[in-house]
C-alpha cells in the first residue's frame, strides 16, 4: 500500500504561564512522540477523548500547527519544515472539515462563493467554469442549485456541514481531515453526513483522517484505528483488531464505556475511577497509570515503548 | 400504571412570545406519568421540546419568553402550575431536583463549593451551619468523589468536567428529592466519565428509590439506564413504550427511523439507514402529522389530518395512522 502522510516521533507543546521575566515556565504537553501512517485509500481514524491531542495532530498533519521535533510527510515530501509559502500548492491536497459547520463558514458570503473560493485561489477557471463546478458540487453532497443564492443562516446543521464538505471537495484533495464531523449535528442527520462521506470517498478517490470520540461512529467509516491518551497513541491497529481483540486496559475501558441502544444487550462494564491527569504534568511512567487496574510498580516508572503484538497491532502498555 | 403515580403531566402546552399575538408552540398538549421509583426517558432531538417539557414542569420558564398556556402538572397530586412561586421555591431543590447538561455553567463561578452546598442545604431544612456542611461531605463522599475536604474548598473552575457534574448531582442530592430531573446530565462529558456518572446515578436511584427522568438525545444511555421511555418530535410525544418493547418493537416510523440511524457498536455495518429532510421549523408546522414530509410510509390521510397517541400494545402508544389500523382504544 501506498503512504500518503507518514507522521515521525512527533511532538507537540504549547507554553502557558510566565516566569517573571515573560518566559514560559509550563508546558501543555498535547502530542508526545506520535507515529504513524496513513495510506492511500484508507480511511484512519483517531479516537480518544477530550485533550487527548486528536485534533491537535489533525493541524499538525494540515499545517496548522508546526511540530516541535520529529518529522511529517505527506504525499512523499516533507512539510514540517516547509513555509507558508512553500506549504500553499499542498493546501489543495489536503482539506479539511470541522466538527461547528457554523463557525466555519463566513455568514456574510453566499453559498456559491463559499463554495467558488477555494477555485479562485487554487485554478485558473473562468467564472463560468467555477459556477458549473460549483453547482455540480452542490448536486453531489446533497443540496441543489437553488441553495447557491442563500447565506449560511438559512440551512441547518445538517446542510451547513454539507457545505462544508462541497467547499473542501472543490480542488480535488488526496486526503481530508475531518474533525468530529458529525458531533454537533442530531442523531438522524449524523447518519445522512456519514452516509454521504462514505459515497464520496469511493467516488472521489479521497483518503480520510477521522478524528472523534465516538466509537460507534469510527467503527463504521474506519480501516485502521489510533487510540490516543493524554498525547500518546496507546493502540493502534485495523478496525476488526482495535475491536475484537482491544488489548490496551484504556481501549477496553473505552469500548466497555460506549452505551449500547439495545435494552437486551447488558454487558460487563469497566468503570475506571479517576480523572485524566492534566497534559502539564505529565506522569513519569505510563500515561493511563493512574486509572489503570493492571498497574505494576514498573508502570509508574517507565513508559511503555509501543510493541507489535500481531502484524499492524501496535500497544503501548507493560502488559505485553 | 398499576403503580403509584409521583408525577402526572397533563395536556400540558408550553408556547413561547415573540410579540403579544405571535407565539410558537414547544410543547403542545403532552401528557405523561412517572412512578414512584421509575426513571422514565424522554429522547428526541435537539427542538423537540424535551427540555422546554422539563423547564416547564420546574417552573423555570419565568426567565424566558416562555409561558405554559394549558394543561397540568401533578406533583404528588398537587398541581405545580397553581401554587405559588414560594411555595414550588420550597419543593424545587427540595422534593424536585435538576440536574443540567453543563455542569459549569450551572455552578457559581464566584462561589466556593461548601458555600453553594451549604445555601442549599439550608434553605430546604434547618441544620445549622457545620451540620449542612457535615452534610455537604457526606454527600460528596456518597457520589464518589475522594477527597470531600478539598473539593469543598475549591472553586467551580478548579474542578474537571466529571467532578462539576458530580458535585452538580451531589447538590440536587442533597435534599434527597423525590423527583430528579436530569437534561442531558452526560452529553459534554467523555465516554469514561459518562459511565461513571450513569452508573452512579443508577445506584443513587437503587438506594433512594427516587423517580429520575432521564433527558436525553442518546438512545444508548436510555437503553441502558430506563424502564419506559417517551419520544417526542417537533413538541409532540410520538411513541411511549417500555423499553424492551421500545427498542425490540418501534412502532412510529420517527422511532424506527431513529433507532436505525444510530451506529451500533459491533454490528459491522458500513451504510445506516438515515431519516431523510430534517426536523420541521415549529413555527410553520405541516397541517396534518408531523413526521409526514419524512415519512416514507406517508399517505394522503397523514397529510390531511393529524393522528392521535393510539394504543398498540400494554402500556404502549403510539402517534401514527398506521398503528390506528385493527386497532382500537385512544389515550
Amino acid at each position: 500500500m501506498d503512504t500518503l502522510v507518514s507522521v515521525k516521533n512527533v511532538t507537540k507543546t504549547f507554553p502557558v504561564g510566565k516566569t517573571l521575566l515573560g518566559k514560559p515556565d509550563k508546558f501543555v504537553h498535547a502530542v508526545n512522540n506520535v507515529s504513524f501512517d496513513i495510506y492511500k485509500g484508507e480511511t484512519f481514524s483517531v479516537v480518544g477523548e477530550s485533550g487527548c491531542g486528536k485534533s491537535t495532530t489533525g493541524r499538525l498533519i494540515n499545517h496548522l500547527l508546526m511540530p516541535d521535533s520529529g518529522e511529517i510527510w505527506f504525499d512523499g515530501q516533507r512539510i514540517d519544515q516547509m513555509t507558508q509559502a512553500q506549504v500553499r500548492p499542498l493546501r489543495k491536497e489536503m482539506q479539511m472539515i470541522f466538527q461547528d459547520p457554523a463557525g466555519s463558514l463566513n455568514p456574510r458570503m453566499r453559498v456559491e462563493d463559499l463554495v467558488e473560493e477555494p477555485l479562485l485561489i487554487h485554478t485558473k477557471m473562468t467564472k463560468a467554469e467555477r459556477m458549473k463546478e460549483v453547482h455540480k458540487l452542490l448536486e453531489i453532497v446533497g443540496l441543489s442549485a437553488k441553495h447557491a443564492q442563500r447565506f449560511p443562516h438559512e440551512f441547518s446543521g445538517g446542510q451547513k456541514q454539507r457545505i462544508g464538505i462541497a467547499r473542501a471537495l472543490t480542488v480535488k484533495p488526496k486526503l481530508i481531515i475531518a474533525d468530529e464531523p458529525i458531533s454537533a449535528l442530531d442523531v438522524s442527520i449524523q447518519a445522512q453526513v456519514l452516509n454521504l462521506l462514505h459515497d464520496l470517498q469511493k467516488s472521489f478517490d479521497l483518503t480520510y483522517m477521522f478524528i472523534s470520540h465516538d466509537l460507534s461512529v469510527v467503527e463504521m467509516i474506519s480501516d485502521r484505528i489510533a487510540v490516543m491518551y493524554l498525547g500518546f497513541i496507546v493502540e493502534m491497529a485495523p478496525k476488526e483488531m482495535i475491536y475484537n481483540n482491544p488489548s490496551h486496559p484504556y481501549t477496553q475501558a473505552l469500548l466497555s464505556a460506549v452505551p449500547i441502544p439495545d435494552p437486551g444487550r447488558k454487558k460487563e462494564r469497566i468503570i475506571l475511577e479517576g480523572d485524566i491527569p492534566s497534559t502539564v504534568n505529565l506522569p513519569e511512567g505510563c500515561p493511563f497509570a493512574t486509572r489503570c487496574k493492571y498497574c505494576k510498580p514498573e508502570c509508574l516508572k517507565t513508559k511503555p515503548e509501543a510493541k507489535e503484538i500481531e502484524p499492524g497491532h501496535v500497544v503501548a502498555c507493560h502488559l505485553y | 400504571m398499576k403503580q403509584e403515580n409521583l408525577l402526572e403531566v397533563k395536556q400540558l402546552r408550553t408556547e413561547f412570545f415573540s410579540s403579544k399575538t405571535s407565539s410558537v408552540t414547544a410543547v403542545n398538549e403532552i401528557s405523561f406519568s412517572i412512578g414512584k421509583g421509575e426513571i422514565l426517558g424522554l429522547v428526541g432531538e435537539s427542538g423537540c421540546g424535551k427540555s422546554v417539557t422539563s423547564l416547564s414542569i420546574m417552573g423555570l420558564l419565568t426567565a424566558t419568553s416562555g409561558k405554559v398556556t394549558k394543561g397540568e402538572v401533578l406533583f404528588e397530586g398537587k398541581d405545580l402550575l397553581k401554587i405559588s412561586e414560594k411555595e414550588m421555591r420550597e419543593i424545587r431543590g427540595g422534593e424536585m431536583s435538576m440536574i443540567f447538561q453543563e455542569p459549569m455553567s450551572s455552578l457559581n463561578p464566584a462561589m466556593r463549593i461548601d458555600k453553594q452546598m451549604i445555601e442549599g442545604i439550608r434553605l430546604h431544612t434547618d441544620l445549622s451551619k457545620e451540620e449542612a456542611r457535615k452534610r455537604a461531605a457526606e454527600i460528596l463522599a456518597q457520589v464518589g468523589i475522594p477527597d470531600p475536604e478539598r473539593v469543598l474548598k475549591n472553586y467551580p473552575h478548579q474542578l474537571s468536567g466529571g467532578m462539576s457534574q458530580r458535585v452538580m448531582i451531589a447538590m440536587a442530592m442533597s435534599c434527597q428529592p423525590k423527583l430528579l430531573i436530569a437534561d442531558e446530565p452526560t452529553t459534554a462529558l467523555d465516554v469514561t466519565i459518562q459511565a461513571q456518572i450513569l452508573d452512579l446515578m443508577k445506584k443513587i436511584q437503587e438506594e433512594k428509590g427516587m423517580s429520575i427522568l432521564m433527558i436525553t438525545h442518546d438512545l444508548g444511555v436510555v437503553a441502558e439506564m430506563c424502564t419506559r421511555a417517551i419520544v417526542m418530535y417537533a413538541g409532540e410525544i410520538v411513541e411511549e413504550a417500555p423499553i424492551d418493547e421500545l427498542f425490540n418493537a418501534p412502532q412510529h416510523p420517527y422511532t424506527k427511523g431513529l433507532i436505525a440511524s444510530v451506529p451500533k457498536l459491533g454490528s459491522g455495518v458500513k451504510v445506516l439507514p438515515s431519516i431523510p429532510g430534517s426536523v420541521p421549523d415549529l413555527s410553520s408546522l405541516p397541517s396534518g402529522c408531523r413526521f409526514a414530509p419524512r415519512c416514507k410510509y406517508a399517505t394522503e390521510k397523514c397529510r390531511a389530518g393529524k393522528p392521535e397517541l393510539f394504543e398498540v400494545g400494554e402500556n404502549h402508544y403510539s402517534r401514527c395512522w398506521l398503528a390506528s389500523e385493527d386497532r382500537k382504544g385512544e389515550k
